[in-house]
C-alpha cells in the first residue's frame, strides 16, 4: 500500500464523486462546481504522474477560465432547476445500454490486457521547459494553428453572442470616406 | 445458263414506288402520284414480259441469289439450318408473275380512275405498290421462309387496303378480322414449317422436296407428310378463304373496289392455291391430306354458292362468288389435279377481276348504291360496262369459248376421273357451277335489266351509298372514263380468248415441269375415255344454261316469283341470308369468351392486381418504410446522442473482436 | 506503484459519466458540461498513456486538447447564448426546428 497508491485512490474518489454529483444534480450551478472539484482532482492526479506543467494548465485554464465561463453564462441566462420534459425515449433506450456496453467492453480489454504494468508516481517528468521545446520544434505547426483556432472561436463567440441589429432600417449605410 | 435475268427487279419496282409515294405523295399532285404509281408496277410488268420472253424451258428452274439471310450452325453438320433471300422462277411461278403483275398492272390502272377524287389517293396507290412487292416475293420466293414474308405482307397489305377508309367503324373493323382471321391460318403454315425444319433440316423448295421425293406416299395412315399438309392447308384456308376461315372475305368488300379486285379476286387470295401447289410433292404422298383439301374445296364452293344465290349488295355476292370459285381450285388441287387448278386461278383472275372492275364501274355510275335492288336497267346508260360484265359472267358460268369453261371444266373431268377424285366432287361441282351460273345472271339481270329504281341523285351527286367515291354531281347513272373502261375492255378480251390456252392440255403441259412427278393424274385422265369427257363437258355447259334460264325467269320474266319462293322455305331463306349465322356462332364462341376472359382474367387479374399492385406497393412499401425511418430526425438532440452512444458501442465490439480474432 | 489500468479505469469512467450526462440531461448548459468531462476523461488517458510509454507527446497533446476544449467552449456557449435570445428556453427537448 504505497502512498502512491493511496494518494490516488484520493484523488480518483473525488473525481468519482464528483462526476456522479455532476449527473445527480438538478440545478447546474450545482453541476459546474462539482465538475470543478473534478477538475482539481485530476490536477492532483497528472502531478501524480509527473505532469507538472499539464496540471497546471488544467487548474489555470480548465478550471480556472472555461468553469468560469460556464458559471457566468449560467448566472447571465439565469438558468433554474431542470424542468422535466418528454425526453427521448431513444437516448435512454439505447443510449445508456450502448454506454454500458462501451465501457464494460473498453474495461475487460484493459484490464485483461495490462494486468502488470504499474506507473511511477512522478514517472515521467513534464517540466514546462521540456514541453517547452517540444511545443516549439516538434509541434510547432500544431501550436500555431491552435492560435489561428482560438482566434477565430474569439471572433466566432463575439459575433454569435452579440445582441442583433434591432432592425435592418437603422443599419447605417457604410459610407466611403 | 443465261446471263441473270435480275429477277430481283421485279418485286423492288412496286416497292420503290410504294415508298416514293407513301413518303413524298402527301405534298405530291394528283398526276405525279399517278405517274409514280402507275410507272413502278408498270415497269414491273414490263420486265416480267422480258424475261419470259428471254427465258426458255431448258433454264427453269432458274435460282437467283440475292442476299445472305439466315445462317445456322456449320454446314453439313445435324441441326445446321440456312434460309437465304433466293429467288426462283420456274414455269409455275412464271404464270403466277404474269397473272399478278398484269392483272395487277391493269387494275393500278383503272384505280386512276375510280380513286381520283379521294382525298388519300396517293396512300391508296403507296398501300397498292406495297401489296404488289408483297405478293411478288410470295410468288418468286425460292424457300418458305421468304414465301413467308411475302405471306405477312400481303396479309398486311390487305388490313391496309380493307381498312382503307379507317374512320369508318364497319371497315376499321374489317381490316382486323381480315387480319386476325389470316393470322389463325399462319399458326397453321408456322406450324408446319416448323414440322418441315425438323424432319427435313431445310426450308429451301428444291432440298425439301428432294427429299421428300423418295418417300413413299402414306396410304396407311396418317404420318408426317399428311400433318405437314393438313397444317400447310389450315394456312391456305385463311389466306384463301376457305371453310372455316372465310369469314373475312365477305367483310372485306368494305374496302375500295380495287382492292376487291386484284387482292381478294385476283391475287391474295390465290396465294393459297399457289402455296398447295408448290408443295404438291408432299401432298402427292400424302393421301389423306389431299383428300381434306378436296372435301374443303368442295364443300366451300357448294357453301359459298348457296350465300351467293341470296345476297343484294353486288360486291356481297362477288366476294361468295370467289370464295366458291377458290374451293374449285381446291377441289382441283384435292385431286391432284394441280394444273387445272393453276389454270383457273388464272382464268379466274382475268374474269373474277374484270366483274369486280365492273361491279366498281356500276357502283360509281349509281353514285355510291352498292344494293342491287335499287339499280336496274343500267344497260343503256353504261353500255361498255354492261358488255364486259356480260362476258364476264359468260365466263364465269363456264359458256364456251370464254375462259371459264375451259379451266372449270377441266376441273370437272379431274374432280371425276382423277385417282383421288370421285363422282361425289363432280356432282357437287356440277351443281355448283349451276348455282354460280344463276347467281351471276341473277346479278346481271337485277343490275342492267328491267327498270332503273335507284334514288334520283340530288345536284351534290349522293347517291345513297356510304363511300367516299364517285362524288361528282350528276343526275343519272353515266358512264365511266376512258381510264377505267380499258382495263375492263383488255380484260374482257382475256377472258374471251384467256381460256383457249388449255385446248389439247397445252396449259398442262407448260406445267409439266413442275408437277412432272404429278402428273399421274394427267396421265389417267388421258387414258381414260374421252367420250366420258365430252359427255360430262356437255352436261356442264347444259347446266351452266339452265342456271341462267332459271335466272331470267325469276328475275326478268316473273319477278314476283322469288319472294314467293322465299315465303315458301321462310325459315330456311332467312338462315341462308344471314349467312348461316357463321359469323355469329364464332363470335359466340369464340370472340366473345376471348374478350371476357381477356378482361377478368388478363385485365383485373394480371394487369390490375399482380402489375399495378405490384408497383403501387411498392411505392407504399417505401413511402411506410420511410415514414418509420424519419422518426430518427426528430430534430432532439439527446436521441442523436443516443444513437451515436450505441454506434460507437458497436464499433468498439467490433474492433475489440477483429482485435481478439 | 499504480498500475496503468486503474487510471485507465478511471479515464473511462469519467467518460462514460460524461456520456451519460449528455443522455439524461435537459439542461442545455450541463450537456455541455458533460462534454467537458468526457475531454477530462480523455486527457487523463493521454496523460497516463505518456508516463507509460515515456514519451511527453502525450502531454503536449494534452495541451492542445484543452487548447480546442477553450475554444469549443466560447464558440458553444456563444451559441448558447444566441439560441437562448430567440427560444427563450435552455430545455434542449424544445429546440427542435431540425425535426423532418
Amino acid at each position: 500500500m504505497s502512498v502512491h497508491l493511496v494518494l490516488f485512490l484520493a484523488f480518483g474518489a473525488v473525481c468519482v464523486a464528483g462526476a456522479v454529483n455532476l449527473l445527480a444534480q438538478t440545478h447546474p450551478i450545482n453541476s459546474a462546481l462539482s465538475l470543478i472539484a473534478v477538475m482539481a482532482a485530476l490536477a492532483g492526479e497528472y502531478l501524480l504522474l509527473g505532469a507538472e506543467f499539464v496540471a497546471a494548465v488544467q487548474v489555470i485554464v480548465y478550471a480556472g477560465a472555461i468553469m468560469v465561463l460556464f458559471v457566468f453564462v449560467i448566472m447571465l441566462l439565469n438558468a433554474g432547476v431542470e424542468e422535466h420534459t418528454q425526453g427521448s425515449r431513444v437516448a435512454i433506450l439505447f443510449g445508456i445500454p450502448g454506454v454500458l456496453l462501451g465501457s464494460i467492453l473498453v474495461a475487460w480489454v484493459v484490464l485483461q490486457h495490462s494486468g502488470t504494468e504499474s506507473v511511477a508516481a512522478g514517472a515521467l517528468k513534464g517540466d514546462p521547459v521540456t514541453i517547452g521545446q517540444l511545443l516549439f520544434h516538434q509541434f510547432l505547426l500544431p501550436f500555431e494553428i491552435t492560435s489561428v483556432l482560438i482566434l477565430i472561436a474569439i471572433m466566432g463567440a463575439v459575433v454569435l453572442a452579440s445582441k442583433p441589429p434591432t432592425s435592418p432600417a437603422t443599419a447605417p449605410a457604410r459610407k466611403v470616406d | 445458263m443465261t446471263s441473270s435475268l435480275n429477277l430481283w427487279l421485279i418485286p423492288i419496282l412496286p416497292l420503290a414506288g410504294a415508298a416514293i409515294n407513301g413518303l413524298l405523295g402527301k405534298k405530291s399532285s394528283r398526276t405525279a402520284v399517278s405517274v409514280i404509281g402507275l410507272f413502278f408496277p408498270g415497269a414491273a410488268f414490263a420486265w416480267a414480259l422480258s424475261v419470259a420472253w428471254r427465258v426458255s424451258s431448258a433454264d427453269l428452274p432458274y435460282t437467283e441469289y440475292i442476299a445472305h439471310w439466315l445462317r445456322y450452325g456449320k454446314l453439313g453438320v445435324p441441326g445446321a439450318f440456312t434460309a437465304d433471300f433466293t429467288l426462283y422462277l420456274d414455269q409455275l411461278s412464271l404464270i403466277m408473275l404474269l397473272v399478278v403483275t398484269g392483272v395487277g398492272f391493269l387494275i393500278h390502272i383503272y384505280s386512276v380512275g375510280y380513286m381520283w377524287d379521294d382525298p388519300s389517293y396517293y396512300r391508296f396507290f403507296a398501300y397498292l405498290n406495297l401489296f404488289m412487292f408483297f405478293m411478288l416475293t410470295l410468288v418468286l420466293a425460292s424457300n418458305y421462309l421468304v414465301m413467308f414474308i411475302g405471306w405477312e405482307g400481303v396479309g398486311l397489305a390487305s388490313y391496309l387496303l380493307i381498312g382503307f377508309w379507317f374512320t369508318k367503324d364497319s371497315a376499321a373493323s374489317a381490316g382486323k378480322k381480315a387480319f386476325i382471321v389470316n393470322r389463325i391460318g399462319d399458326f397453321g403454315f408456322l406450324i408446319a414449317l416448323f414440322l418441315i425444319i425438323q424432319h427435313f433440316g431445310s426450308l429451301d423448295f428444291t432440298k425439301v422436296f428432294a427429299q421428300v421425293q423418295p418417300i413413299a406416299p402414306e396410304t396407311a395412315g396418317a404420318g408426317l407428310l399428311t400433318a405437314i399438309g393438313i397444317l400447310l392447308m389450315v394456312g391456305a384456308c385463311g389466306k384463301s378463304a376457305q371453310i372455316p376461315l372465310y369469314v373475312w372475305l365477305p367483310d372485306a368488300m368494305e374496302g375500295p373496289t380495287p382492292v376487291s379486285a386484284l387482292i381478294h379476286a385476283a391475287t391474295m387470295v390465290t396465294a393459297g392455291v399457289y402455296m398447295v401447289s408448290r408443295s404438291h410433292t408432299i401432298f402427292e404422298r400424302a393421301p389423306m391430306a389431299l383428300t381434306v383439301v378436296a372435301v374443303i374445296g368442295t364443300l366451300t364452293a357448294l357453301f359459298a354458292a348457296t350465300i351467293g344465290i341470296t345476297q343484294t349488295d353486288i360486291k356481297k355476292v362477288l366476294a361468295y362468288s370467289t370464295i366458291s370459285q377458290l374451293g374449285y381450285m381446291f377441289m382441283a388441287c384435292g385431286v391432284g389435279a394441280f394444273s387445272a387448278g393453276i389454270f383457273h386461278l388464272m382464268t379466274h383472275a382475268f374474269f373474277k377481276g374484270l366483274l369486280f372492275l365492273a361491279a366498281g364501274s356500276v357502283i360509281h355510275a349509281v353514285g355510291g348504291e352498292q344494293d342491287m335492288r335499287k339499280m336496274g336497267g343500267l344497260r343503256s346508260y353504261i353500255p361498255w360496262t354492261f358488255l364486259t360484265m356480260g362476258i364476264a359472267t359468260l365466263a364465269i358460268s363456264g359458256i364456251p369459248p370464254f375462259a371459264g369453261f375451259w379451266s372449270k371444266d377441266e376441273i370437272l373431268w379431274q374432280a371425276y376421273s382423277s385417282p383421288h377424285g370421285s363422282w361425289v366432287f363432280w356432282l357437287i361441282g356440277v351443281i355448283t357451277a349451276f348455282l354460280t351460273s344463276f347467281y351471276m345472271f341473277r346479278l346481271l339481270f337485277l343490275t342492267f335489266f328491267g327498270d332503273y329504281h335507284g334514288a334520283q341523285v340530288d345536284e351534290h351527286g349522293h347517291g345513297h351509298g356510304t363511300h367516299a367515291d364517285s362524288d361528282h354531281g350528276h343526275g343519272e347513272p353515266h358512264e365511266s372514263p376512258m381510264v377505267m373502261l380499258v382495263p375492263l375492255m383488255i380484260l374482257a378480251l382475256l377472258s374471251t380468248i384467256g381460256g383457249l390456252v388449255g385446248i389439247g392440255n397445252r396449259f398442262q403441259h407448260f406445267l409439266d415441269p413442275v408437277f412432272g412427278a404429278g402428273a399421274v393424274a394427267e396421265t389417267a385422265a388421258e387414258t381414260a375415255s374421252h367420250t366420258t369427257e365430252l359427255l360430262l363437258m356437255g352436261i356442264s355447259v347444259v347446266i351452266a344454261f339452265l342456271g341462267a334460264w332459271l335466272a331470267y325467269v325469276l328475275y326478268l320474266s316473273k319477278p314476283y316469283l322469288p319472294q314467293k319462293i322465299a315465303d315458301g322455305l321462310n325459315g330456311f331463306y332467312t338462315a341462308v341470308l344471314n349467312k348461316y349465322y357463321v359469323d355469329e356462332l364464332y363470335s359466340k364462341l369464340f370472340v366473345k369468351p376471348l374478350i371476357d376472359g381477356s378482361t377478368s382474367i388478363l385485365w383485373q387479374g394480371v394487369d390490375r392486381k399482380v402489375i399495378d399492385d405490384t408497383v403501387n406497393n411498392a411505392a407504399d412499401g417505401a413511402r411506410e418504410i420511410s415514414n418509420e425511418a424519419r422518426q430518427m430526425q426528430s430534430g432532439n438532440l439527446r436521441s442523436y446522442a443516443g444513437w451515436i452512444a450505441a454506434g460507437s458501442a458497436v464499433v468498439i465490439a467490433y474492433m475489440i473482436w477483429m482485435g481478439v480474432r | 506503484m499504480v498500475p496503468l489500468s486503474y487510471y485507465l479505469v478511471l479515464s473511462g469512467f469519467l467518460f462514460a459519466c460524461g456520456v451519460t450526462g449528455f443522455l439524461i440531461k435537459r439542461n442545455i448548459i450541463t450537456i455541455f458540461m458533460s462534454i467537458e468531462l468526457m475531454l477530462n476523461g480523455v486527457n487523463l488517458s493521454f496523460v497516463a498513456f505518456a508516463a507509460h510509454w515515456h514519451s511527453l507527446a502525450g502531454q503536449v497533446f494534452v495541451f492542445f486538447v484543452m487548447v480546442v476544449a477553450a475554444a469549443e467552449a466560447a464558440v458553444g456557449l456563444a451559441i448558447i447564448i444566441a439560441v437562448y435570445r430567440t427560444r427563450e428556453t435552455l430545455n434542449v427537448d424544445q429546440v427542435n426546428l431540425l425535426k423532418l
